[in-house]
């Protein structure tokens, strides 16, 4: 930690503020947030790179930026397995399978009040519970392959989309479903033309909410048990082994992950609940 | 009291199923191992023998409560074989981040809606961070606190912290940006400063948006904490149980610790209700 450093940390730091500041001062044109914000995540990697090379932070504390690059480029192929194996296996059919169920019991049981007064208060109470604990009981079930993450993932995204789809169902007002009625509509009519489309944005909703619940719950379900391939294993692993620069590229495989699925879903809201209020004013 | 009657009906439900499972998914072992010896069981048998078993692959409720019954009464409180021990090893390590989380989101929070600089340049990724895992860099944080030779408690709530401090941001800037222009124009006419416009008006507005991330927030903690309790030699924590429950096949015992894992997260959002109720007393809506 020599004083140059010291003296470089200061100026940057200076230009960081000065920069950022600036940018944020700007008004009007929409590409301004978002640069900004690109602004500061760069600052934030260039300190990041600095401080650990001049200040000589150990590898296994904290990698530069440019160590978790190289060891993305190198382990590429390893971290591509990874990717297949919990995110492409497990999660996508956990979310769709759980979330697939949570919207079929939901409508299934939309014609039985009794059922309906009964399930959601369970089925709300479920979120404050840590479901990603039944780990290790899927694990002994199922196996160590990805079934038993897809299982975990299944019983975390089943219950929000219950929740949703229930909540979506009620969601059309009095005056839509008197004019169905006097239509003469069918039960099944008014479900298809009316219920279900004003749904959609609670189900995207929920949709998106479990994307991300899903990809906790595939990688959580590994930290218990799975073959030697997956991001979940990867991560406990070489954390283990002190390896945190590919600890550190796993994260960044399944951040980017739930980033890129998100930003799909909302894509998909746009397109299907383009007429919701919240999201006309976006 | 209109709920009550459909949720015991749901709940008796899932009783009777899971007795039927238990019997089901035992079945193949019991006939295996136990039955096959005698000649000539009979379907009682088999029930009878499913139902209490000692390594089952899917416990009856009555094993689990059985187990949970005497490993909370048979035990000292402070030994490491008492179930509630474990529970309060977990739900401090999560009260504590949960409470250090919920004040750095709401002074980030305050931060942000009062520079303009940080509102563009950090709250996108603090929004951006709910859609990430954030939950795998749990490992990470446990080996740079472990290596600078911070052990027991401090781990475990800094994981709690990280995750709970997320969603009370993100709710906390929507709340102190939630009160009308007018009622901002009134604080001005009457020249209060920023810092009485904050306590007086942004803060009370705020909290109808803080209650709901604050159940999130600690559900999210209570996680935190039981994946943090994974991967230190699994010594204590309602997490470490389970994860030395599945080393030694013990399903009771991983069936026990979830169900506490479960009562202790409704306990805890019912905590954060309870606050919420006293607090928001007095107030319509």
């Amino acid at each position: 930690m020599t004083a140059m450093n010291v003296l470089w940390l200061v100026l940057m730091l200076a230009a960081a503020v000065f920069s950022v500041r600036r940018c944020a001062a700007i008004e009007g044109p929409r590409w301004a947030g978002p640069l900004t914000a690109g602004l500061f995540g760069v600052w934030l990697l260039v300190f990041w790179q600095f401080g650990v090379t001049a200040f000589e932070v150990p590898r296994v504390l904290l990698p530069a930026p440019s160590a978790i690059a190289e060891s993305l480029y190198e382990h590429a192929g390893t971290l591509g397995r990874d990717f297949v194996q919990t995110v492409l296996k497990a999660v996508v059919s956990g979310w769709a399978l759980g979330s697939a169920l949570g919207f079929a019991v939901g409508v299934a049981i939309d014609r039985l009040p009794f059922l309906q007064r009964g399930l959601l208060p369970v089925a709300s109470l479920t979120s404050t519970i840590p479901l990603v604990a039944v780990a290790p009981i899927m694990v002994m079930w199922f196996g160590f392959e990805w079934q038993s993450k897809a299982a975990v993932v299944v019983l975390m995204t089943f219950f929000p989309m219950l929740v949703a789809t229930l909540a979506g169902l009620q969601a059309a007002g009095r005056q839509e479903r008197e004019l169905m009625h006097s239509y003469a509509a069918s039960y099944l009519r008014t479900l298809i033309d009316l219920r279900l489309p004003c749904a959609v944005p609670f189900i995207v909703g929920a949709l998106k909410v479990n994307a991300t619940l899903a990809l906790i719950g595939a990688i959580v379900a590994e930290f218990f048990g799975s073959p030697t391939v997956g991001l979940g294993f990867r991560i406990s692993t070489e954390a283990a082994r002190m390896n945190m620069s590919l600890v550190w590229g796993a994260i960044v495989v399944a951040s980017v992950t739930g980033s890129l699925a998100y930003a799909l879903l909302v894509q998909l809201e746009r397109r299907w609940a383009f007429w919701h209020p919240s999201v006309r004013s976006k | 009291m209109t709920r009550f009657g459909p949720v015991a009906a749901v709940l008796s439900f899932v009783l009777v199923l899971w007795y039927g499972g238990a019997v089901a998914l035992n079945a193949n072992g019991v006939i295996e191992r136990v039955l096959n010896d005698k000649s000539g069981w009979t379907a009682s048998d088999l029930v009878v023998e499913t139902l209490s078993m000692e390594r089952p692959v899917l416990p009856a409720p009555h094993q689990v409560a059985i187990d949970l019954y005497s490993s909370i009464v048979d035990w000292p409180l402070d030994s490491p074989r008492n179930l509630l021990y474990h529970t309060a090893v977990t739900a401090q390590s999560t009260l504590v981040g949960f409470v250090l989380g919920t004040l750095l989101g709401v002074l980030l929070a305050a931060a942000i809606v009062h520079s303009r600089t940080l509102d563009r340049a950090l709250l996108p990724w603090i929004v951006a961070s709910q859609t990430v895992p954030v939950l795998a860099i749990a490992p990470i944080v446990l080996v740079i606190l472990g290596s600078l030779g911070m052990s027991g408690v401090a781990p475990k709530a800094a994981i709690a912290m990280y995750l709970c401090f997320f969603p009370v941001t993100v709710a906390m800037v929507q709340g102190l940006r939630s009160p009308q222009r007018i009622d901002t124009e009134l604080m001005y006419t009457y020249a209060a400063t920023r810092l009485q416009a904050f306590w007086m008006l942004r803060m009370p507005a705020a909290l109808p948006f803080l209650f709901p991330s604050l159940r999130v927030a600690i559900a999210a903690g209570l996680v935190g904490a039981m994946v943090a309790e994974l991967p230190t030699g699994a010594q204590a924590g309602l997490g470490a149980r389970l994860l030395t429950g599945s080393y030694y096949g013990n399903t009771i015992g991983i069936w026990s610790a979830l169900v506490l894992s479960a009562l202790l997260g409704l306990l805890l959002t019912a905590a954060v209700a309870g606050v919420q109720k006293l607090v928001m007393r007095g107030r319509l809506a």
